[in-house]
């Protein structure tokens, strides 16, 4: 498998300085990436997700402590200097963010956001990558294109400017997309219509696609592979379309459960006691346990590592062998557990 | 069931600016809550929803229409300041974002209380017993009701919030995209306890979500507005199961499920 992913990521763990001390924010997290497909990496804030990515980018804050290994089609990410780095971010790797409007700049015409990169990466003329950005943008579906580049971020609504984003990300044809929760601030009908831009752009592209949000329906319905978050550490990966029907982690069935459904009422809501940690304040043993139902005394002695379960995925659950299949339907008649 | 509604909302409107500026935010809004009832509120952003809430608590003078609280006008603002306060205390409040909506320089305990005397004549012991009740009610114990807002996390601050406005012992809790910054795991927890409040204290909801399956799971009634102006009103059940309005279908069929596919859900791509 490694000889063929795009992105490698092996026991990555960063510790960022906060008020005089290192933090642990990432733990040990190892994945692949194979071309063109779309790995969706889901959990709560403070799991690690966004760090992830931002470790991928390169774009961690001063003084980060980084060990592993982050490989680009076989390049080591954190050996890259100068000239190479700077190919990486610009061409090889494109971001979205969550906040769109955030990310451009208030002053300058949405035409020189988008052909500011051409023009200077890729040292295309000036009326060519107007031309370029025309037709970026009648791609992503905005209409009267040539009238938009005119324009300010200001006049844009939240759906359009986040269309313009991927437009900008797209341009550069990287081979890999960054998407930070891209569609966590907008409506549910834009939801829609910007995740239905971004699977076309990523499959006529051939991009590859680290997709991050909180929503485990969302990740499920775009992606291809899911892993999960929690504490900073990876504790579920499988094929994305099985996510919610067969979890591989208690955290992930807990999840699962506690979400309310459009089409009916639950009596009580199954809500998990206590809140999500980070990877700081993780206990010994499994991060999970203090909230987990299924703990016993084995899980809170060391962490454990990252099982393979059958041909369906991995799973960060010493239990996961006997509680496979049944994790939906017995957490509902297990005690409720106390914070 | 009481003929009089404990809240009414008739042709309710509300334009912002003038003449070439001028915007209708909200336009042509009734609806009612019943005593003990829970009416939730969907709509996307610009649909009118929060202007909506903030003509009923007496933030925003409405351009048309009335507001019937047990039959009383409420939609002139109040006379002075005992009015004010009474009306303050029928009605309460809770905002979305919990890290904007408490003063970072007063105690979580010290924030109940402040509360109370506004509203009620008590001496400090009494005062104290009620804040620890408080407290529990929303499940917060001695140590939090003694720490500033940044030693609580997103959850724990959306439970002050919530217990910061049963403070008045209101009639009516307006929730005002509530639980739609909190994490999954801290939603549900927050779910079941506005379920338990209602239950203990017989609170009305008029509860403001975009989110479906939130309303599904808190209210009664539901209605849904876009442009200001409402589309459809019914039995929560009835306008998620069988909605009968394009605009709804269209809502509805937008939120990610098992087996969803974007491109069939939207109208222009």
């Amino acid at each position: 498998m490694t000889a063929m992913s795009l992105l490698s990521v092996d026991s990555l763990t960063v510790k960022l300085p906060v008020a005089g001390e290192m933090r642990t924010v990432l733990k040990d997290v190892s994945f692949e990436l194979e071309p063109g497909k779309a790995l969706g990496l889901v959990g709560e804030s403070g799991s690690g997700k966004s760090m992830t990515v931002r470790t991928i980018a390169r774009l961690l804050p001063p003084g980060a402590d980084v060990t592993g290994h982050v490989r680009f089609d076989g390049t080591e990410v954190f050996d890259l200097r100068g000239e190479a780095l700077r190919k990486y971010r610009a061409g090889d790797v494109s971001m979205i963010f969550q906040d769109a409007r955030a990310h451009t700049n208030p002053v300058r015409r949405i035409g020189d956001f988008l052909t500011e990169a051409l023009c200077t990466n890729q040292r295309m003329p000036k009326k060519q990558a107007e031309a370029r950005a025309v037709e970026l943008l009648a791609e992503v579906g905005i209409h009267n294109p040539e009238q938009r580049l005119r324009q300010y971020p200001h006049e844009l609504s939240g759906g359009l400017l986040q269309r313009v984003m991927i437009a900008a990300a797209v341009a550069v044809k990287p081979r890999l997309i960054l998407a930070d929760e891209p569609t966590t601030a907008l409506d549910v009908t834009t939801q829609a219509e910007v995740m239905v831009i971004l699977k076309r752009m990523q499959s006529e592209y051939g991009m590859a696609m680290l997709f991050i949000t909180h929503d485990l329906e969302l990740a499920s319905s775009v992606c291809d592979d899911t892993i999960v978050f929690y504490a900073g550490q990876v504790v579920e990966r499988q094929q994305a379309s099985r996510l919610h029907r067969d979890p591989l982690h208690p955290y992930t069935a807990a999840l699962v459960r506690a979400r309310p459904e459009i089409e009916r009422r639950a009596g009580r809501l199954p809500a998990l006691p206590g809140h999500p940690t980070t990877a700081y304040e993780a206990p010994d043993g499994c991060a999970f346990a203090p909230r987990c139902a299924f703990a016993q005394d084995a899980c809170r002695v060391s962490v454990p590592p990252l099982l393979r379960i059958g041909e369906q995925g991995d799973s960060r659950c010493v239990r996961m062998p006997e509680l496979h299949g049944s994790l939906l339907a017995a957490a509902g008649t297990t005690q409720e557990v106390t914070p | 069931m009481n003929t009089t509604p404990l809240l009414a909302v008739e042709h309710l409107g509300k334009r912002f600016g003038k003449g070439r500026h001028q915007t209708t935010a909200v336009a042509d809004v009734s609806f009612q809550l019943a005593e003990g009832g829970s009416l939730g509120i969907v709509g996307e952003s610009g649909s009118g929803k929060t202007t909506t809430a903030r003509m009923i608590i007496g933030l925003e003078a409405p351009s048309e229409g009335r507001i019937l609280f047990k039959g009383q006008d409420r939609t002139q603002p109040a006379r002075g300041v005992k009015e004010l306060r009474e009306r303050g205390r029928n009605i309460q409040i809770v905002f979305q974002d919990p890290y904007t909506s408490l003063d970072r320089r007063q105690r979580i305990g010290d924030c109940l209380a402040e509360v109370l005397g506004v509203h009620f004549r008590l001496d400090r012991e009494e005062t104290k017993r009620r804040v620890r009740e408080l407290g529990e009610l929303v499940g917060l114990d001695e140590r939090q009701l003694n720490s500033l807002p940044k030693a609580l996390s997103g959850g724990q601050r959306q439970r002050v919030a919530i217990a910061r406005a049963l403070a008045a012992e209101p009639e009516i809790l307006i929730l005002d995209e509530a639980v739609s910054a909190l994490d999954v795991s801290i939603q549900a927890q927050i779910l079941n306890l506005l379920s338990d409040i209602r239950e203990e204290r017989g609170v009305s909801y008029l509860f403001i979500s975009h989110d479906l399956a939130v309303i599904r799971q808190v209210c009664d009634d539901t209605i849904v507005m876009r442009h200001g102006a409402v589309v459809e009103h019914g039995s929560t059940a009835a306008v998620l199961d069988a909605p009968q309005h394009p605009y709804t279908r269209l809502l509805r069929d937008s939120v990610p499920r098992d087996g969803w596919d974007p491109a069939l859900s939207t109208t222009r791509s």
